[in-house]
């Protein structure tokens, strides 16, 4: 347990904020789908993982990175549109439990073919960014991009939801599901483009993420569990929420880390949010319970 | 209760009698069906303890934790301290009966229901599992670990029944006859009227006099309870415990998997759900293994397709059947009954 106060201990901090950027784009996502059509995507992650390789075959296959990266992005956000469309809408007036436990299903699905189609070995882009070193720190070039990318998209988002008439919709509709459809909202368009969106936003998390991590049939599962934590944290359907938590959980994870063996930082940060939750059910950030 | 009819004594009977008639029908495989027959057993009894509170509509993706707290508790007793399972399986209820309240407890009382309740047992499950890999010094880490074998192997003072499937099939037998009961007890007793007058509407509930989170928290205690004594149980006769087998989201899901496949609000349906799920498990396992081509070109890798199905089917249980096959088939029964009267 050598937990000091030097300069190891700064680099923990600085590379927990890195990762923070990271797990705000994927509570984003996931944030907005439930804001929106007041469902949870419990296989977020798994959708994640299938553009994390759809984006590396794309690669080995010869496209340049960004257009792989793009049609990783394409392909998530049909992706979220099928899922919304299969299963979503099916079971969209039962109890908000059969549809988490339905997305459930689409998460062993998408586990199971990866596994079957992809085998369980590793992969490895193969892309090396480097890293970047200053007072003998050394921070990858691959975690400062990814949180500039992802600070860039929620700021898009932001705009876009602010600005245009589709992401007026969007927020009236998660203000008020049952009056909007009588002001001349479609109901159903609004579902589908969040759907588009949301797994657009788990695309441009996958191309981040193939850049540091390698890719396994399971790696849905590392990530997942920390994505719904960070969500109920700030306050389901909270964007500002989601952000703020994503910052939090990463420090605890990444000076735990650091104190300690790893897995005691992602058990701290369990406890923790635990904890909050129980002081505060309704999230750190969240209006109504 | 209803009266004991000719059917019950024959199915019982046949419980009974089972071991003989695998050792007739099947001579050659018998040491490998009694072991299908006794992975049944054990998870039917888990899945009954967790549709205690499932049928509630305190959907827990937490029950992992206790089956893992349940073999882990026992397990590391017998193995550092020479703890007998007489005493060590009632120190793990403890155990996990204390964390269900610690947790249980604030969730109740501040009405932590539907989606928060699943994904903050969801945070428990992943908690436990990380604490499970983290004390890899005495847990084995992710790599798991086994009971000290006491002797032969079958024993009574250390609950050690594995080599013997014959009486393992027993000892299974009797937990889940046990597991039925308590599900009959609760179904017949005052406080299931209470819990579904709770999933109902709380607030009416509260408004007549039911104390909702006293209730809650009694079939949560139970539940628990009763995973942690089927994960003990499951430990003691696989010999081999890892946080992925016995802890952990992987196993949480499973049991709702199964249960809700089974029929969640019936007393059998948690038995059909497990019989439903190994059977399905290891008919895949066995058609995979014995197709060449299909091996050829997925490799071992071909081993997921049952995850796969389990998953097509639950989307498809959860849109078209949400009563499960046996509620399913009750319900049609019933129906036809009624129309023929």
């Amino acid at each position: 347990m050598d937990c000091q106060l030097d300069i190891f201990f700064l680099e923990a901090i600085l590379n927990g904020l890195l990762l923070a950027g990271l797990l705000a784009l994927l509570a984003l996502g996931l944030n907005l789908i439930f804001g929106v059509i007041d469902v949870v995507w419990i296989c977020y992650a798994e959708l994640v993982m299938v553009g994390m390789y759809g984006i590396h075959y794309a690669y080995k296959g010869g496209t340049p990175f960004l257009l792989a990266a793009l049609i990783g992005i394409v392909l998530i956000a049909l992706a979220g549109i099928l899922l919304h469309v299969l299963v979503i809408r099916p079971v969209l007036d039962s109890a908000p439990i059969n549809q988490l436990l339905a997305t459930g299903g689409v998460l062993f699905i998408l586990q199971g073919a990866a596994t079957v189609v992809f085998g369980i070995d590793f992969k490895n882009l193969g892309i090396r960014l480097g890293s970047y070193n200053a007072f003998d720190m050394s921070f990858s070039y691959s975690r400062l991009l990814t949180f500039g990318v992802a600070l860039a998209a929620m700021l898009l988002l932001w705009v876009f939801l602010q600005r245009s008439y589709i992401g007026i919709a969007i927020r009236a509709i998660s203000q008020d599901r049952q009056i909007m459809p009588l002001m001349g909202v479609d109901q159903r368009r609004v579902y589908l483009v969040t759907s588009a969106i949301g797994g657009g936003l788990a695309g441009l998390a996958a191309a981040l993420m193939v850049l540091q991590f390698d890719i396994y049939p399971q790696i849905g599962l590392q990530f997942g569990p920390l994505i719904f934590m960070i969500c109920v944290l700030g306050g389901l359907g909270s964007m500002i929420g989601g952000f703020i938590a994503a910052f939090i959980i990463a420090e605890f994870i990444a000076v735990g880390s650091s104190c300690f063996a790893t897995e005691w930082g992602y058990a701290i940060a369990f406890l923790f949010f635990m904890v909050v939750i129980f002081i505060r059910p309704q999230g750190l950030f969240g209006g109504k319970s | 209760m209803k009266r004991i009819t000719p059917a019950t004594i024959i199915g019982v009977a046949a419980l009974l009698l089972l071991p003989v008639a695998v050792r007739f029908a099947f001579p050659a495989a018998e040491k490998y069906y009694l072991h299908l027959l006794i992975q049944i057993l054990i998870w039917s009894f888990i899945y009954t303890g967790w549709s205690l509170m499932g049928r509630f509509g305190l959907t827990s993706l937490g029950h992992g934790a206790f089956t893992g707290i349940g073999a882990y508790v026992m397990v590391l007793l017998w193995n550092y301290g020479g703890i007998t399972p007489w005493i060590g399986i009632p120190v793990a209820v403890v155990v996990s009966v204390i964390v269900a309240l610690l947790v249980g407890y604030p969730c109740f009382h501040l009405r932590i229901i539907g989606h928060y309740f699943a994904l903050l047992t969801l945070a428990l499950t992943e908690f436990v599992r990380l604490c499970i890999v983290g004390l890899r010094e005495f847990t084995g880490g992710s790599l798991g670990t086994q009971p000290a074998r006491y002797g032969d192997g079958v024993s009574l003072y250390a609950l050690q029944f594995e080599p013997d499937r014959v009486l393992s099939y027993y000892v299974a037998l009797v937990l889940w006859a046990i597991g039925l009961y308590i599900w009959w007890r609760v179904d017949r007793g005052m406080d299931r009227y209470a819990l579904d007058a709770a999933s109902q509407d709380e607030d009416a509930a509260a408004s007549v006099g039911i104390d909702v989170t006293r209730e809650k928290l009694k079939i949560t205690a139970i539940s628990a309870a009763m995973c942690a004594v089927g994960g003990a149980i499951y430990a003691q006769y696989q010999m081999y415990i890892g946080p992925d087998t016995i802890a952990g989201l992987g196993v949480s899901l499973n049991i709702v998997f199964a249960v809700i496949a089974g029929g969640m609000w019936v007393m059998l349906g948690p038995t059909v759900g497990a019989v439903f799920t190994q059977v399905l498990t290891e008919v895949l396992r066995v058609t995979i293994q014995a197709s060449a081509p299909l091996q050829k070109i997925f490799g071992s890798a071909v081993l997921a397709l049952d995850t796969m199905i389990y998953g097509l089917l639950l989307i498809l249980f959860i849109i078209y059947m949400p009563k499960g096959i046996l509620g399913t088939i009750l319900e049609w029964r019933e129906k036809k009954a009624r129309a023929s009267r």
